[in-house]
């Protein structure tokens, strides 16, 4: 068991996140100087070095998908911190509860509608999917006006296998080209070297971020329960809607710029929680920083292991995610039974 | 004097079920009422009533005047705090994380503890004697102790009502006692007005200045501990036999059941 301060106080929020902060920033510089084809800072920065081969590889090639890497793994650790707390199990994430497949199964459609790939519709698209997974999952595990966690995740289970099985469908269907696409949105990638859309995707990632940290308190209170948060003053109703709002964007920004990748809106929260403890105030952005530089490192892994072979990043999320946390799930059974 | 707390002719029920029936109470500032009733009377549906997490189907619940569903939420808790019958909280936040977040009605969104903040809590959690756990989680600590942090974080929430919905039920004999002595001291000296949900009819004629017999959602009887608990109320109320004594140290009701024959 971790010894911690009894309560958070700002200069350890302060602290925690300025770390975290600097250990993105190493991820970010590390992760662009390593890859199967050797480049060199310095004669990319030297004189004439922007039209150089070292140039090209570092900036317009590992950069973008670095930096993409930062914040799709932010927003899927932001998302699934909120959605943890307000589901009030450490089991929930937006990959478990069909809110990615939704957001994928949305962003499939506009592009096969014709969308641009770089368009905002998609991401705008996406976003839509990712609400209307979450209103369908909600009213499917409402009975007499009553929702459960457990009824929530259940129903999400459910429904992300429909959402997976929705994409093969149109997978199957469609033309060998835009089967290409589709499997994109399955499997998951961070390849881009486009600016703008790290650009577009940071800032639906920041707007969701800034909206959930407004009810980083309430969701704290939440672990007392509907009714216990109720009695404590949260408007439940309004809190819930903001973060299920906020967590379709993060969510639906993501998956639209790099399809879905499991595990690191489940174990990076989880983690965080572990070690930091369950304050919202510090866990949500503890977790976009903690979040953005473990898909850094997993994608970093992804393209470098069968090098100059690429293996999809899910894939390395999920062989690394899984075991740790079948070991937590492990070590919490253990604890509970003894 | 304006009633902290009243209900007025107040009835609820789930879907056909009728689960309360024209209930209706007066709360002074300073006082303890009692409400006992066999299961399934409605006493945990009352406490949810009077707390605003659920609405009457008929008649109002007043809080210092005013219905209670003109608050602000945030607004009810600065003035009543509930004391829950299951003491859970998901995630392991610390005894004093929860005892503070009995401050979070007082606070802005995003603002931390201040210096007050944290005096009030300590305060509360040194007065139920779990000041040294602070630290632990709460999923850590014994059934009684995660009680009595709750209790604490009540009393940080510093209302004039309190609702404590069978708050003895985790505990032994010195903290039944222990809570309800601290319930009283808050009454009398912060004039609070304090509902205690019991299943333990003598710890109700020990502490509570009234009591509220419920049977079937309906009100069977109300008023001082001696005139609500006799023979006939309770064996009717509780369908079974009773014995009522008296306590010869302090001239309480004692009850206790009979064995069927």
């Amino acid at each position: 068991m971790s010894v911690r301060a009894p309560y958070l106080t700002p200069g350890r929020l302060t602290a925690t996140t300025a770390a975290l902060a600097l250990l993105l920033l190493a991820s970010i510089v590390g992760a662009v100087l390593v890859g199967p084809v050797p480049a060199s800072l310095w004669r990319a920065l030297g004189q004439g070095g922007t039209s150089s081969a070292d140039y090209t590889i570092l900036f317009r090639t590992r950069l973008p998908r670095v930096l993409l890497g930062a914040v799709v793994g932010g927003s899927l650790g932001a998302a699934g911190a909120a959605l943890q707390a307000l589901l009030r199990n450490p089991l929930a994430c937006p990959h478990l509860l069909g809110i990615s497949g939704g957001a994928a199964v949305a962003g499939v459609l506009a592009l096969l509608a014709g969308a641009d790939a770089l368009s905002p519709l998609v991401p705008f698209a996406a976003f839509l999917g990712a609400i209307g997974a979450i209103v369908i999952v909600t009213l499917g595990a409402r009975a007499d006006g009553r929702t459960t966690p457990h009824a929530i995740l259940l129903v999400g289970v459910v429904f992300n296998a429909l959402a997976a099985a929705a994409l093969m469908l149109v997978n199957t269907l469609s033309s060998y080209l835009q089967a290409q696409g589709v499997l994109f949105w399955i499997m998951g990638s961070l390849s881009t070297q486009s600016y703008t859309l790290v650009a577009a995707a940071a800032a639906y990632a920041v707007a969701g971020l800034a909206w959930l940290l407004r009810h980083a308190l309430d969701l704290n209170l939440l672990a007392a329960g509907e009714e216990g948060a109720l009695q404590l003053g949260v408007d439940v109703e309004r809190a819930r809607r903001a973060v299920f709002v906020a967590a379709s964007l993060l969510v639906g920004a993501a998956v639209s710029m790099s399809g879905m990748i499991g595990f690191v809106g489940l174990i990076v929260p989880h983690l965080l929680r572990l070690l930091l403890g369950p304050d919202h105030r510090l866990l949500l952005p503890a977790s976009f920083l903690g979040g953005g530089a473990f898909l850094i490192w997993a994608d970093t892994l992804a393209r470098t292991m069968l090098g100059p072979a690429e293996l999809p990043v899910g894939v390395v999320t999920a062989l690394t995610g899984g075991p740790f946390f079948l070991y937590l799930l492990h070590r919490d059974l253990r604890r509970a039974l003894g | 004097m304006t009633p902290l707390l009243e209900a007025d002719t107040v009835s609820f029920g789930y879907g056909a079920r009728q689960v309360l029936r024209t209930v209706s109470l007066t709360l002074l500032p300073g006082e303890i009422l009692g409400v006992i009733g066999p299961n399934g009377s409605g006493k945990t549906t009352l406490v949810r009533l009077l707390s605003g997490v659920l609405a009457p189907s008929a008649g109002t619940v007043r809080l210092a005047g005013r219905p209670l569903t003109a608050y602000r939420r945030r607004e009810v808790a600065r003035r009543l705090a509930v004391v829950p019958q299951d003491p859970t909280i998901d995630f392991p936040f610390t005894a004093l994380e929860v005892v503070l977040m009995g401050r979070a009605p007082h606070l802005s969104a995003l603002a931390f503890p201040r210096a007050r903040d944290l005096a009030i809590a300590r305060e509360a959690m040194a007065r139920l004697e779990v000041a040294e756990v602070e630290s632990r989680p709460l999923d850590r600590l014994s059934g009684g102790e995660r009680q009595r942090v709750l209790l604490a974080r009540a009393l940080a929430q510093e209302p004039e009502v309190l609702l404590l919905d069978e708050p003895t039920t985790h505990l032994d004999l010195r903290h039944q006692a222990g809570i309800h002595d601290v319930a009283r001291a808050l009454a009398r000296e912060r004039g609070h007005a304090v509902v205690s949900v019991l299943h333990d009819l003598n710890l109700a004629a020990l502490f509570c200045d009234r009591l509220m017999l419920l049977a079937g959602g309906v009100v069977v009887g109300q008023g001082s501990p001696e005139a609500v608990l006799t023979v006939d109320a309770l064996q009717q109320a509780y369908q079974t036999q009773v014995y009522v004594g008296r306590n010869e140290r302090t001239g309480a009701p004692v009850v206790l059941p009979l064995p069927r024959r």
